[in-house]
């Protein structure tokens, strides 16, 4: 009998683990390490002119303290730069520890590593820092303009990279357009904010050599080989595992955060193993941030409504340093036409250091600006010319795939997208809305005084980039099945999901697959969890590394059955005889014959040594040609290009002109990944990104005082949406597969949130009747919005 | 000094300093990992256990505050046999987790609720988890699991 899980709502293998408090996250590691802690610096940007550790050192229990004097070779050099742009003017990445200049409040300066960190912490107040305090680039606009404050010293402007892209004739059809707008819109920074921060927990063994790093990373392989070449050392003796990771978003993929690197040189260095478990201050001050954009844009629109031309000119804000390069305003500016064919689009984007958290991707990783900007575009021409925007949305539709932007990717290839049927997602959307009813019910609430408003959004998504991600499965004598993957886990089930796509394959029960991922023990190649690419990538990986492992099997069955191996089938665990089932032969037992050596206990070590004889003549003999020990395959997935997930989301709100409260009384989803894995984990990966879209579209931000103090450093102070706010979120979807890899999926991961801004940009200003300008609408800008209040 | 709690119902002695908070002791003296942190100021609720029945930040109490109490973690949900206590069982089957990070916070102040409230209606139940942050689930599938396991524990004789 064939079971197919691929598409079923497989409840998970992660969960009895976390459930039962049996996770193992990286804070769970090597409890009686030495703890680390970090100086961070007090100042937006300074001059360092001493460090005095003395009295730190001198604390009982401090093992030692360190400042950029005491790093040598590659760890004195500047971190590295993740992705380099030849449109990068300014290459800038920090020192582990700074050496003569901070650039960021919380920049780090010294660490300590004492017994404990109730005693780190001790030895950190003792430490004196002289600083000579410089002018700080904070406000974004103010950073990017004439005579502002320099976010480095030695730099003459803010500029960290400038790219511009033009595709059609833009000038042409802005002179022929009837209707011209230039409208500016603002996003404001916020965080990844996982609850479990980030943390790095090493030890050396000298005598071994060897060193094995817990990081609560989303790529642990980058973090390997850089720390390989950082050390001298043969990779095969440096082991980084991401364990159980308690969310990432974005924020736990850098390589390298100056811990990353400090914590392992630190315990190689003093010869004990060292741990650093970052507090939720450290985090806000020391773990990047995302988001900040400012844009211009200049829209030219025929009179029903088709947008002629556009040209945004924006400034995104990189922080202090650029690790990510520009790869997160080229994202916003590729995705930003979403699924609209924009014939003529230019864009030009201008990065900028501002004196405060460096900016790398954070789930959406600029698509949310990108669908923020070109929704409110939709809406304000539909307002400007009397239409309907739903209507202005279906005849700005791209139509036919595969659809070329005319722009660059983040890949650096074209940006193309694969398959999508937009005119078929929206009308999914608006049947589960009930567009006419809720029109109905908004012209009643109207009319007994409510201020309430409907908004839509949409948005395409890129996933599933490359360059490749493998996967090693083997099959073993006791008929389990071994996979690995390399990159790391946050919670998106993927120990389910491939164990989904190798049980159906295989056929064998789902509880049989053992899934492992993030331990470059298992495997020591792979790019990374980011990018929402892991389950396309990877995942096709699985599929490849499972067909291989199939033929072996296959290879092995027939010539103990004495079949051609295309007449054998796979089925409950086992390979029989196409049309004689009772000609078979237990995967497990196929596993141990394939590896013709003695090494069974009892009945099994007969059965296994008498299969072996068979499918080797005589077990001493030379492997068949081409064939090797094991059923066992890693395979690497190399995607041509990315696969484009695409949605529509509408929510209803009503205002309280009182408090300024938003209230979401409905909010639908539409979404397309292609083909679908497992429905409820796709599910829950939406939920949880609207709901951080709700956040940011609401309450989140990163506020910063004029000198580049962080003001809500904390979680009473910055809100992230809690139970009580959240709506229930309606969620219907559509199977649009992709063409471009075997299992015909796109990735979810970062689908829920990208098009929330701009639907509840647009639901407020539906509400208010007034343009919504600026992310987030906080209570206090709503009641600006609504004439309650003044602007501050 | 000494410590003496009951974790779980099982006699415990830690020797610690006074400052030493009850979630470092739980965590590294008892090593019980399952209690986890993420603000260390109170507001996200990881660290959540019952203490005499009542749920506390473990995170803001110093071990000693703790001396001679009851103390309930994650670990001690479950029976001793290994069968998941209702709730555990029904954020599995709601999907009530990703991370799985916030979801002791979770399991804790929800066991809380329905030994107060057999059959919270869906508002009470968000109301009474708006002290825990997740940042994983859009809450959603939590809700519709607290809500589950209180129908089957109220189904059960
Ligand atoms: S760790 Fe205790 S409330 Fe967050
Ligand atoms: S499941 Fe990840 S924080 Fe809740």
């Amino acid at each position: 009998m064939t079971t197919r899980l691929f598409g079923e709502r497989v409840a998970r293998s992660e969960d009895r683990r976390l459930l039962t408090g049996r996770g193992r996250y990286t804070g769970d590691f090597e409890p009686a390490a030495a703890h680390a802690a970090f100086v961070r610096s007090d100042f937006a940007h300074a001059r360092i002119t001493g460090i005095d550790v003395a009295a730190a050192q001198a604390v009982p229990g401090v093992l030692d303290v360190f400042t950029y004097a005491d790093l040598a070779d590659g760890f004195a050099d500047r971190l590295p730069l993740l992705v380099p742009s030849d449109k990068l003017i300014a290459p800038r990445t920090q020192h582990a520890l700074a050496k003569d200049e901070a650039c960021y409040a919380g920049e780090v300066l010294a660490m300590v590593v004492a017994r404990d960190r109730y005693v780190a912490e001790d030895a950190l107040e003792r430490i004196v820092v002289e600083y000579e305090p410089l002018p700080a680039a904070v406000d974004l606009d103010r950073a990017a303009g004439p005579n502002a404050p320099l976010a480095h010293l030695d730099m003459t402007d803010n500029l960290a990279g400038l790219v511009t892209e033009e595709t059609g004739d833009v000038d042409a059809a802005f002179a022929a357009a009837p209707h011209v707008y230039d409208w500016t819109l603002r996003m404001e920074r916020s965080a990844s904010m996982p609850i479990e921060t980030r943390g790095v927990v090493a030890r050396y063994d000298e005598r071994e050599d060897r060193l094995l790093v817990h990081d609560a990373t989303q790529a642990p392989t980058g973090v390997r080989f850089g720390l390989a070449m950082l050390f001298g050392m043969d990779p095969d003796r440096v082991h980084v595992v991401a364990p159980d990771v308690g969310g990432g978003f974005g924020v736990k993929v850098i390589q390298f955060y100056p811990e990353e690197v400090l914590v392992p040189w630190a315990a190689r260095r003093l010869g004990v193993p060292v741990k650093w478990i970052e507090d939720r201050r450290e985090h806000f001050l020391g773990s990047n941030h995302e988001r900040g954009q400012i844009h211009h844009v200049h829209v030219g629109a025929a009179d029903d409504g088709r947008i002629l031309a556009l040209e945004d000119r924006f400034l995104h804000d990189t922080g202090a340093y650029c690790s990510y390069g520009l790869i997160l305003p080229i994202i916003t500016a590729a995705q930003l036409p979403g699924p609209y064919d924009l014939e003529n689009y230019r864009y030009e984007l201008r990065s900028i250091f501002t004196n405060t958290v460096p900016t790398s991707p954070f789930r959406g990783a600029g698509r949310p600006h990108a669908a923020y900007v070109m929704e409110r575009v939709i809406e304000r021409v539909s307002k400007e010319l009397n239409l309907d925007s739903l209507d202005v949305r279906r005849r700005n539709f791209v139509k036919e795939f595969p659809h070329h932007v005319g722009v660059t990717f983040q890949d650096g290839g074209p940006t193309v997208y694969d398959s999508g049927d937009y005119p078929k997602g929206l009308a999914t959307l608006l049947e589960q809305l009930d567009l006419e009813r809720t029109r109905t019910e908004i012209a009643t609430a109207r009319a007994e005084g409510r201020t309430v408003g409907l908004g839509f959004g949409a948005y395409v998504e890129g996933t599933g980039i490359g360059p490749y991600e493998g996967a090693s499965v083997s099959i073993n004598p006791d008929g389990t099945v071994s996979v690995a993957t390399a990159h790391g886990s946050q919670g998106q089930a993927h120990e389910t999901v491939f164990a989904q796509v190798v049980a159906d394959e295989l056929q064998v029960p789902f509880e049989r697959v053992h899934v492992t991922t993030g331990d470059t023990r298992r495997l020591g190649f792979g790019v990374g969890t980011f990018a929402s690419r892991t389950a396309v990538v990877a995942g096709n990986a699985v599929l490849l590394a499972t067909t291989e492992v199939k033929r072996q099997a296959a290879a092995v069955a027939a010539r103990i059955l004495e079949v051609a191996p295309e007449d054998v089938v796979f089925a409950d665990g086992a390979i029989h005889v196409a049309g004689a089932p009772d000609r078979s032969i237990p995967l497990g037992r196929l596993a141990m014959a394939s590896n013709p050596t003695r090494y069974a206990f009892g009945a099994d070590a007969e059965e296994g040594a008498k299969l072996s004889q068979l499918a080797y003549e005589g077990g001493d003999r030379p492997l068949p040609e081409g064939s090797h020990p094991g059923l066992a395959a890693t395979e690497y997935y190399s995607p041509t290009s990315g696969v484009f997930g695409f949605g529509f989301h509408a929510a209803l709100v009503e205002i309280d002109l009182e408090t300024g409260h938003v209230d979401i009384l409905r909010y639908v989803v539409h979404h397309d990944s292609g083909r679908i894995i497992n429905p409820m984990v796709v599910e829950g990966q939406i939920h949880g990104g609207v709901a951080q879209g709700i956040g940011g579209a609401l309450y989140e931000r990163i506020a910063y005082g004029e000198e580049g103090q962080m003001l809500n450093a904390t979680f009473m102070d910055f809100l992230m949406v809690t139970a009580a706010e959240m709506p229930r979120i309606e969620e219907v979807h559509t199977e649009t597969p992709s063409p471009n890899n075997p299992l015909g999926i796109k990735g979810v991961g970062e689908a829920g949130t990208i098009p929330v801004s701009a639907t509840i940009a647009n639901a407020i200003s539906d509400a208010l009747n007034t343009p919504v300008d600026h992310m987030p609408v906080t209570p206090e800008e709503v009641l600006t919005l609504a004439g309650k209040i003044e602007s501050p | 000094m000494d410590v003496t709690l009951s974790v779980n119902g099982v006699s415990r002695t830690a020797s610690v300093e006074p400052r030493i908070t009850l979630a470092d002791v739980l965590r590294d003296e008892l090593g019980l990992t399952g209690t986890h942190v993420g603000c260390e100021h109170g507001v996200c609720g990881a660290c959540t256990v019952l203490l005499d029945g009542r749920s506390v930040r473990s995170c803001l109490l110093f071990a000693v505050q703790a001396a001679g109490q009851e103390v309930t973690t994650v670990e001690g949900l479950a029976a001793a046999d290994g069968t998941l206590h209702p709730l555990q069982k029904a954020f599995h089957d709601a999907h009530g987790l990703q991370c799985g990070f916030c979801t002791p916070g979770f399991l804790m102040a929800a066991r809380e609720l329905l030994d107060e409230n057999p059959s919270p209606t869906e508002s009470e139940v968000r109301t009474w988890l708006s002290g825990n942050l997740c940042r994983c689930t859009g809450y959603q599938n939590i809700v519709d699991a607290v809500l589950l396991a209180a129908e089957r524990m109220r189904g059960a004789p």
